[in-house]
């Protein structure tokens, strides 16, 4: 793979740091007038999602990793594996816990994701930012209350629990932005 | 991106930045400095090891953009000019981000017969001038060091300072310079959490002269009589009680030749015609630049740098 210098550092471009894949958050070039000049570098572990903090000398360069972000369709889970395809190719692949993690409550079957790869495999997914979901079980709506602002549990078909007004009623498809877990309103057919 | 032609900056924001580069001409004339003008466009680069200077070339102009006004104001110095300041461009190639510019404006002076603690005291009185509720801080560099780091900067070990760098996130820092463990420790250490306002630093690390004198501090410890200056924590000046001894400064040169070479950089010619000026005879003097963008940067409460000139590097 190629080499980044420092002076190519930017926000999104993934680099390998210490043998794990990482994506560059913030890179902050320091000089004090006299002295060597650095990169004060934010980055984030693709793989447990941790924030780093590192110290580069202009000049030095970090190996890139071969990480492509891939728009998915989402097929099916069978209870080990979630599957993908690439809509060009019909290639499918197989993401395990690790990598679907939070996002395996948001998946509804034929949504389209974003699935990094990493060497080729599934590395993480990120489902689409807002999502429509029936809700499959909740308390019976308040009929009318739209403007106490109260809210309830409601439970959707992924299995994900979010909070709803109080007028919703099961069955009803809702619109949850999954980067919060927060409901937006009914979802627009 | 429609607007590239476009100043970066507004009407009130190019009165401000005229105002404040009119109000430093007057400051100094007022007392006697006069305003020189010297090339951009030299002969010869700096030695500076993390200094790099653009060269030109093509229509027999080879040379170099002067990172700074230096060695000419010392060879005015020597020519017998008296006290005298600089005004002008300065040029540092690679050095772009939100404290800097590749062309930037540097206010450079020197004061015949001063010490830099004289010198200092100017230019509290020249950024009060400006910016009247400005509060001032003077101490050592050791002091500020040992405040936040806990150690002393002077007498701790290379091993140490390492161990220290390392841990502040620079993994290949294990085997680097004395000078440049510092940097990092205090650039990351130390400046964030420097107190706002005025802030003036001496008696810096010899390993760090650059072309200050050294000497035997009152802890018995050989310190450079270099200073810094930070306004709300943004390094705006360094000066120097000046190194006036030729073979001193040839062998500094040399110094800086080998860091250069030993990280790959290009070497660079030293200017003989400043080492002749100095044997010749520089006069005892101390000198400060000061970066003017910033110092606006700061007046203004200008977040990045690119927004006190109108043309930027991006938007050039």
């Amino acid at each position: 793979m190629a080499n980044y210098s420092t002076n190519e550092f930017r926000s999104g471009l993934k680099v390998m740091l210490e043998k794990e894949p990482c994506s560059i958050l913030e890179n902050e070039f320091v000089k004090p007038g006299k002295g060597q000049a650095f990169s004060r570098v934010k980055l984030r572990n693709l793989k447990t999602g941790r924030v780093l903090e590192k110290t580069f000398k202009s000049g030095e360069s970090l190996e890139a990793a071969d990480v492509m972000d891939t728009d998915m369709q989402y097929l099916y889970n069978d209870g080990d594996f979630w599957y993908f395809m690439e809509p060009e190719t019909f290639e499918q692949h197989q993401a395990d816990e690790k990598a679907v993690g939070e996002a395996s409550q948001w998946l509804r079957e034929q949504d389209v994701c974003v699935v990094t790869l990493y060497n080729g495999a599934p590395l993480s997914v990120t489902p689409p930012n807002h999502v429509d979901l029936e809700i499959v079980e909740t308390d019976p709506g308040l009929r009318g209350d739209t403007a106490t602002g109260g809210t309830k549990p409601a439970i959707l078909s992924t299995g994900a629990v979010i909070k709803v007004p109080l007028f919703l009623e099961q069955n009803e498809v809702v619109r949850v932005d999954t980067r919060t877990g927060e409901y937006l309103g009914r979802a627009k057919d | 991106m429609e607007c590239e032609w476009r100043a970066a900056i507004d009407r009130p924001t190019l009165e401000y930045r005229a105002r404040v580069m009119q109000m430093i001409r007057t400051f100094l004339s007022s007392r006697g400095v006069l305003e020189v003008d010297v090339p951009a466009l030299g002969r010869h680069a700096v030695t500076d090891p993390h200094i790099d200077s653009i060269a030109t070339g093509g229509f027999s102009t080879e040379g170099f953009l002067q990172s700074s006004p230096e060695f000419y104001m010392k060879r005015l110095l020597a020519s017998g000019s008296g006290d005298i300041f600089s005004l002008g461009k300065a040029f540092r190639a690679g050095e772009t981000g939100p404290r800097h510019n590749v062309e930037f404006t540097l206010l450079e002076w020197y004061r015949v017969a001063w010490d830099e603690h004289q010198l200092m005291a100017e230019l509290a009185d020249l950024v009060t001038h400006l910016w009247p509720e400005v509060g001032s801080l003077t101490l050592s560099y050791g002091e500020a060091f040992e405040q936040h780091l806990q150690i002393n900067p002077h007498t701790a070990s290379l091993a140490q300072l390492r161990l220290m760098a390392v841990a502040q996130g620079a993994e290949r820092w294990h085997d680097e310079s004395r000078a440049n463990c510092l940097d990092v420790l205090f650039s990351l250490c130390v400046e964030p959490l420097l107190p706002r306002g005025l802030v003036f630093l001496y008696d810096y690390p010899a390993c760090q002269a650059a072309l200050s004198q050294l000497y035997q501090n009152r802890e018995g410890q050989q310190v450079s009589r270099r200073f810094e200056v930070y306004l709300n924590n943004l390094e705006l000046a360094n000066g120097y009680f000046e190194l006036t001894d030729a073979i001193e400064q040839r062998r500094r040169f040399d110094d800086d030749l080998a860091v250069r070479i030993a990280s790959d950089k290009p070497p660079v010619a030293q200017d003989e015609r400043l080492l002749q000026a100095l044997e010749a005879g520089l006069p005892s003097c101390a000198g400060v630049a000061l970066g003017v963008d910033r110092l606006i940067m700061q007046l203004l409460e200008i977040p990045t740098i690119d927004l006190t000139m109108p043309f930027n590097w991006a938007r050039r």
